[in-house]
């Protein structure tokens, strides 16, 4: 301070602003540790309830996982049950839901990313898939239960539940392959087109192969999605006592998510045991497909440079 | 590219199918609109039909909801205010730890503890809802809430309202992070400039311009809440009384479609009608909250650059 001249007038804060200013620095500070503080109890509350729902899942759920209960069918002897007719109506219907939902998915994103003109309507689609996302799963059940149960006579079976499960990832498949599409860089497109391809051929020689390795991701994290659904499959019919491996036109199929809820609805503490193996074994699944995600992912993107 | 196949000359005829291509690809983006056209005319219909059997004076009016138990009573207001009060809930616990984390996450982590961190709150975003559902009846209730509260109930909105909490903690936390991250360096270089601490500069200047993303967050988090089925199902319960207190068990909205699709209810009955009904009261709701988070992102985005 000694250096500056006298002549030059300290500045003075307006009255407004001393008011508002808080001068006492280690209070400042000291308020910044408690929220620091808030913050990291915060999201040590998040992980600890994930620790807990684990820890409370395998303790009670180990115990009665062995190979008979996972080739086994359910039984009213919680001991003897078993989940096999559940894996396998799970595996069906999420392949068959990822199947229907891949090439409509992916015709969609590259659509609105490639040949949509700018239009209101062009818009339309857009916000009308990303609203689509939003809307609960369980009415997509009871639509699916009005029109491929009812209306279209499929009845309760497991197309039906494959089916309704493609509309409900329908639009997340769009969106993730609509932003694959977009993160190719378009030297890629410019690339194609002076080489005298036609848009389509741009699009099935350019931009698919690049955008492969995200659109495959997004189709099996949508799969994960779907086997781990359950309150649309009630609505079109998954039953929960099933002893016999799936069909898919006819009779009756049962899922993961939905043997669990048969389970966990008893009173008896054997059968909240076994739901706990069931979950444990719906886990080890969407682990194995979520895996399966990041190493295609790798793999795809593996030769791709640009 | 790794392709190095010669491109098919273009004849007439590719040019058609390149029409045609493009004719099919539409199609496929039309699928989402036909949904959208589909579920409404569904549910509206099916909704009317219920009208014609009761009315929508007492539907929407009627304290009392007995669909199963003679005389039959359709007032809906008992699911909605459960719904509602189990979205308060969750919303209540859902915000302070999602807004926290994502704070935590924009503004203090550092890039390591971020990828460690980050994808397992993501994790609990992945988990099957009824897992959340078989954590509450199991863990939660006895294990804690009891303990707590020794007054509790096996099924409660309580415990309902806290697994979906939890539920949608890592939506608020990511969306919010994402708002609070595209507040531009400037302004809080600026704040710091001025000799504001870092908490000074998260609530005084990244809070209020990341509000709108924010707020968005939260009411997508409430739709997301008010849709939730399998957790409520197993945790709330399926009895459908009027009450605030949030020790009772309480049946929601998406909770009565699931029981009365569980037991056999013939088509065309009362009951069955009465689920079309529920729903489309449901979707409307969700679908004013998904709009209003749309819209505020859209009226109140600062922008920046």
């Amino acid at each position: 301070m000694t250096a500056l001249p006298s002549s030059v007038p300290t500045p003075q804060p307006s009255a407004a602003t001393a008011a508002r200013f808080e001068p006492d620095l280690a209070r400042r500070k000291l308020a910044g540790t408690l929220f620091l503080g808030a913050a990291i109890f915060a999201i040590g509350i998040a992980l600890l309830v994930l620790v807990l729902l684990l820890w409370d899942v395998f303790t009670r759920g180990l115990p009665y996982l062995d190979w008979d209960f996972i080739t086994g069918v359910p039984s009213r002897r919680p001991a003897n049950a078993g989940v096999w007719p559940a894996i396998l109506g799970s595996l069906y219907i999420g392949v068959i839901t990822a199947v229907i939902t891949f090439p409509i998915g992916v015709a969609a994103a590259l659509y609105l990313e490639e040949y949509a003109p700018r239009s209101r309507f062009t818009r339309l689609l857009r916000t009308n898939i990303s609203n689509l996302a939003g809307v609960p799963s369980i009415i997509y059940g009871v639509f699916g239960l009005a029109l491929f149960v009812r209306a279209l006579s499929l009845g309760y079976t497991l197309i039906s539940g494959a089916l309704t499960l493609s509309l409900l990832i329908l639009p997340v498949v769009i969106i993730a392959s609509m932003e694959a599409v977009r993160a190719v860089p378009d030297s890629q497109r410019e690339g194609a087109y002076a080489l005298g391809a036609t848009r389509w051929q741009m699009v099935r020689q350019a931009v698919l192969p690049a955008a492969a390795p995200g659109i495959m991701t997004g189709i099996i994290l949508s799969m994960a999605r779907a086997i781990g659904e359950t309150a649309p499959l009630i609505l079109v019919g998954a039953v929960t006592f099933v002893t016999y491996p799936p069909n898919p036109v006819q009779g009756g199929y049962t899922v993961l998510p939905i043997q669990i809820f048969q389970w966990a609805s008893r009173p008896q503490e054997a059968f909240q045991a076994i739901a706990a193996s069931a979950i444990i074994v719906l886990l080890v699944l969407l682990l194995i497909l979520n895996m399966l995600a990041l190493y295609l992912r790798a793999r795809l993107s593996r030769h791709l440079q640009w | 590219m790794a392709t190095t196949r010669p491109l098919p000359p273009l004849t007439r005829r590719r040019a058609g199918s390149e029409r045609s291509i493009e004719a099919f690809l539409f199609m496929a983006a039309a699928v989402g609109v036909l949904t959208t056209i589909g579920i409404i005319v569904v549910l509206g219909y099916e909704t009317l039909q219920f009208f014609t059997k009761v009315s929508p004076v007492e539907f929407f009016t009627g304290t009392v909801w007995s669909a199963s138990i003679k005389p039959y009573q359709f007032g809906v207001v008992p699911l909605v205010v459960s719904t509602l009060m189990v979205a308060a809930i969750a919303l209540v616990i859902g915000i302070p730890l999602g807004l926290l984390s994502a704070i935590y996450l924009a503004e203090y982590a550092t890039p390591r503890v971020r990828t460690l961190v980050k994808p397992i709150l993501e994790l609990i975003a992945g988990i099957p809802t009824i897992v959340l559902g078989f954590f509450a009846i199991n863990f939660l209730t006895p294990n804690i809430l009891k303990a707590l509260i020794p007054s509790i109930g096996g099924f409660s909105a309580l415990s309902a309202g806290i697994v979906v909490g939890i539920l949608v903690t890592p939506l608020i936390a990511s969306l919010s992070e994402d708002a609070m991250r595209s507040v531009p360096r400037g302004l809080r270089e600026g704040a710091f400039a001025m000799g504001a601490t870092r908490f000074e500069v998260i609530r005084k200047i990244i809070l209020p311009a990341a509000l709108s993303g924010i707020m968005a967050s939260i009411i997508l988090a409430m739709s997301r809440a008010v849709g939730e089925t399998m957790a409520v199902v197993l945790a709330a319960g399926t009895n459908p009384n009027l009450t605030l207190n949030p020790l009772e068990s309480v049946q929601t909205m998406t909770a009565f479609i699931v029981q009365i699709s569980l037991g056999d209810t013939p088509a065309d009955s009362i009951q069955f009608y009465s689920l079309f009904a529920v729903a489309a009261l449901l979707f409307a709701m969700t679908l004013v909250l998904n709009l209003l988070s749309d819209w505020i992102v859209r009226r109140f985005r600062n922008a920046y650059d």
